[in-house]
């Protein structure tokens, strides 16, 4: 993985997971400004896997491929399943739900980069 | 008016969403670990799916209505607490039978404790939603 772009899509994921738990304490339902956020992170999200797909075909050897491709993919479902499901019902919950995706996406990416370094599960 | 035991509305539902990713997760760990290296640590890994298949069950159960899913959360909140201790004291006594991370090993502590931490606001969320139905 390129180590640049992943700490990116970590540091945007954990700003927009910050600014979520910041609304939520003040008891704010989620908010327009807020959803464009995460679907920026969706899309950085997004390219990662490109990126990762090229490095795969490129020649790269993750320590385990099934567990590389599995968060590749996985990382992809987190935002878009989980926004469906906060805002059901909306209330300043669906805006801590959100901020709990945007720190799974930085756990995802860290395991992710840990399997392309070499790391077998 | 609350409709009867709904654990799926307010709280719950981040709690929901929290069993959803460890399900994920959990299912997707057991399943690499079966299908890759299933004759390293048999025990480990068995153990490693019961864990994803309870993650399930407690979600789909958790957001749901009615008193049946309350019913069937309660059973498997409870296992999965008994899981999580009983497995967390296994991998510190005997790591040669764990020598792989599972999502219950040392507690949790892979996962920052949040699978001990997790049944726990779980059976606590459980007992408020019963309240609010009587």
């Amino acid at each position: 993985m390129i180590p640049g772009y992943a700490v990116t899509v970590a540091v945007a994921s954990l700003v927009v997971a910050a600014w979520s738990f910041l609304l939520a304490a003040r008891n704010r339902e989620p908010q327009r400004a807020l959803l464009i956020a995460l679907a920026v992170v969706e899309v950085l999200v997004v390219v990662q896997l490109v990126i990762g797909v090229v490095l795969l075909i490129g020649g790269g050897h993750p320590g385990n491929l099934v567990t590389y491709l599995a968060y590749l993919i996985g990382a992809l479902i987190i935002i878009p399943a989980g926004a469906a499901w906060a805002l059901a019902e909306r209330s300043r919950s669906s805006t801590v739900i959100l901020g709990v995706l945007c720190l799974a996406i930085p756990v995802m990416v860290l395991r992710l980069n840990e399997i392309w370094g070499g790391a077998r599960a | 008016m609350p409709e009867s035991r709904n654990t799926a509305t307010g709280p719950g539902r981040i709690l929901v969403a929290v069993y959803a990713i460890f399900a994920l997760a959990a299912t997707s760990r057991a399943a690499v670990q079966i299908a890759t290296k299933f004759h390293e640590a048999p025990l480990a890994y068995v153990l490693s799916a019961v864990a994803a298949v309870i993650y399930i069950i407690a979600t789909v159960a958790l957001a749901r209505r009615g008193t049946t899913s309350w019913r069937v959360a309660l059973v498997c909140l409870s296992v999965e607490l008994l899981g999580v201790l009983t497995v967390g004291t296994l991998s510190v006594f005997d790591s040669e039978a764990f020598p792989d991370a599972t999502v219950w090993s040392g507690y949790g502590e892979g996962y920052l404790f949040i699978p001990l931490v997790l049944p726990v606001i779980g059976l606590l969320w459980l007992r408020r939603t019963a309240r609010v139905s009587q």
